[in-house]
């Protein structure tokens, strides 16, 4: 029994179950919350992929959501533009539908892992801020040339997606990832990923090959992006450029921070932790009790954020849960040294 | 005809150029608050764009204030006082966004500080909406502007504005690095931290100096822009503060007269790509440049490379 609740597979498996019997009962939840529970296991992928990239591997990027505008696009392009043959060869029906958005899905995170790749490529040679704003012009040079292609109507958004992903494959997906995720970092590779971030000197003269643990870090983790952009764009049925701009980059480094880099279930939490209160701020002008001056908050939630940095690094750099191997967290040796 | 044609394409380039180092004076006086941070303290100072927005913002609100009293012939002097306190506002700001939020984590590693700029940068952007709201402002016009032809080539009176001011205080800058003690200190500083302090340079007040200098010159181009673009808005300062930080980059991070070109270069490009037919790509280009020079010149145009010791 011990051994079996030590299993990841287990887990993964209670997880998948728990979710499509969630996704079955969830017909009486009241759409808007049906969708901001959605968006709470999207975030928890793209937490958990970015973890992958800034917490373990210590490679600060600031593109994610380059990567998942990527991975939004393209599943919600193949999915609306391309699908219809395939449906009726696959012979029509539910199996063939799970079997093309499983498709569009994979092809929408290959081509954002794709872009990591291209990403990753830089960050050999870079380091800390550089690496940083390296990623987020790639981030923005990603949305402008999606804002270019005609194919998907540029700047005036992409609409008319049809609404696949319904709870059982948001919060199938995070599990999958996390499930990938733990089970790479208590591997061989996880050991590669944290004495990169640890000791990029030490690591390569001791003959591991850095190189290789960077890009295969930007490249993972650009397509569980990928995957949580094909996601987003089934789950809202519209997407624009401008919703994959720099700020939700930001907010996804936010939630690893505040979770503790290197730590994928504080980051889980986090990234549900920051859904839902990005959500409730959101109605804050609409509460009695909160005076006047401060409802403007509503349409600023950044603020919110933007003291949760700065206050998180100058009391507690490692994060709620960071240092904290009680979490299955792999903190740094500065963590170590500042907890 | 190929005569009329070739006249007719050395006036728009030239018109070209002139708009380009215009807007690459904004790039260029941003840069040099990047440059300087990073050679005394070496970190990425994310909310130095941000401070060029309340330089806006600052002019914004002391112009009604201050330029009744200086009508007609004084109305220069006017505008220079506006200027100045609106760098003197910035310069504040610099100095306590360092204070409160840099310096507690000197002994720390880098990414918490830059994370930390991050925090500043958005706090300053959405502060900034919380207290004004997201709409754009007009901005008062401190001056008539009108427009000037020289051989089919149109100048306004605000781009010469610009330049001038811009060049005036290039070269107070480098008076006051070269030829003060304090801007000796700080390139003492920029060169070996460790030497420098033991030799009795404070790195307190030099490090406070350099972010009030790099904010001042951010106030200076809030200013300026808004002269030039008479509309602002809390969030402006983004782009331009990441396309100046790629000029600093292009100029090599560290090296003052580097960020001054690297941004005249960073702006005569855009120019030149707004006016071609790859236009939309134009918020782009800055970025794609960044990336090939950190390729192929990491430490930029005018930059030493450094080895890295173990």
């Amino acid at each position: 029994m011990d051994r079996l609740f030590h299993s990841k597979k287990f887990w993964l498996l209670l997880a998948l179950v728990l979710a499509a019997v969630a996704s079955q009962l969830s017909g009486h939840i009241n759409d808007y919350y049906l969708y901001v529970i959605k968006i709470a296991g999207i975030n928890i992928i793209l937490a958990v992929s970015l973890n992958l990239i800034n917490g373990y591997t210590g490679q600060f990027s600031l593109g994610h959501a380059g990567f998942m505008a990527i991975g939004a696009y393209v599943a919600a392009y193949l999915s609306k533009e391309k699908s219809a043959g395939l449906f009726h060869l696959l012979g029509g029906g539910s199996p063939a539908l799970v079997v093309l958005f499983v498709g569009v899905l994979l092809a929408g995170g290959l081509l954002a892992a794709v872009a990591g790749l291209l990403v990753g490529v830089p960050s050999l040679r870079l380091k800390g801020d550089y690496l940083a704003i390296v990623t987020l012009g790639f981030g923005e040079i990603i949305r402008v040339i999606i804002q270019n292609t005609d194919a998907v109507n540029g700047a005036s958004g992409y609409g008319g997606i049809a609404g696949y992903t319904t709870l059982f494959w948001a919060y199938g997906c995070a599990a999958v990832t996390i499930y990938v995720v733990t089970s790479l970092i208590d591997s061989t590779y996880g050991r590669g990923f944290l004495t990169v971030r640890d000791d990029e000197v030490a690591a390569e003269a001791m003959g591991i090959n850095t190189t290789k643990y960077k890009v295969l870090a930007f490249v993972l983790g650009a397509f569980f992006a990928g995957v949580a952009g094909g996601l987003y764009a089934h789950a809202t049925n519209y997407i624009h450029p401008s919703r994959f701009d720099f700020q939700v980059s930001i907010l996804v480094v936010v939630m690893v921070i505040l979770g503790g880099m290197g730590n994928t279930a504080g980051v889980s939490f986090a990234a549900l932790l920051l859904t839902f209160l990005d959500e409730w701020l959101r109605f804050v002008p609409k509460y009695s009790f909160v005076p006047e001056f401060l409802r403007p908050i509503g349409n600023n939630r950044a603020i919110v954020y933007s003291l949760v940095l700065i206050s998180l690094m100058l009391l507690r750099p490692q994060g709620l849960f960071g240092g904290l191997r009680a979490f299955g967290g792999r903190p740094s040796r500065q963590a170590l040294k500042a907890g | 005809m190929t005569g009329i044609d070739l006249s007719q394409k050395l006036t728009d380039f030239t018109q070209q150029l002139v708009n380009g180092v215009a807007a690459g004076t904004f790039y260029a006086l941003i840069a040099l608050g990047y440059t300087m941070v990073y050679g005394v303290l070496r970190f990425i100072n994310f909310a130095h764009g941000d401070v060029f927005m309340v330089g806006a913002f600052a002019g914004y609100w002391l112009t009604p204030l201050l330029m009744p009293h200086f009508a007609g012939h004084l109305a220069p002097f006017g505008i220079c006082l506006v200027l100045f306190l609106s760098m003197a506002i910035c310069a504040l700001l610099g100095i306590v966004i360092e204070k409160l939020a840099y310096r507690p984590l000197r002994t720390q590693p880098k990414l918490t500080v830059l994370i930390t700029a991050i925090g500043v940068s958005l706090l300053l952007e959405y502060g900034g909406q919380f207290a004004f709201g997201s709409d754009p402002k007009p901005f008062p016009p401190l001056f008539e502007d009108s427009t000037l032809e020289v051989h089919g080539i149109f100048i306004q009176y605000s781009q010469i504005i610009v330049v001038g001011v811009t060049a005036a205080l290039l070269v107070a800058l480098s008076f006051i690095v070269k030829r003060t003690r304090l801007g000796l200190a700080m390139r003492a500083l920029s060169n070996n931290a460790t030497a420098a302090s033991l030799v009795g340079v404070n790195l307190d007040t030099v490090i406070s100096f350099t972010f009030g200098l790099g904010s001042a010159l951010a106030g200076a181009a809030g200013i300026l822009y808004s002269i030039y673009n008479p509309s602002i808005a809390p969030l402006m300062g983004i782009q331009p503060g990441l396309k100046a930080f790629v000029a600093a980059v292009l100029g090599g991070i560290g090296n003052i007269p580097g960020a001054a070109v690297g941004g005249l270069i960073i702006g005569i490009v855009e120019t030149f790509v707004g006016g071609s037919s790859f236009s939309s790509y134009r918020d782009a280009i800055a970025f794609a440049i960044l990336i090939v020079i950190l390729l192929f010149r990491p430490a930029g145009l005018f930059g030493r490379a450094v080895t890295e010791k173990v």
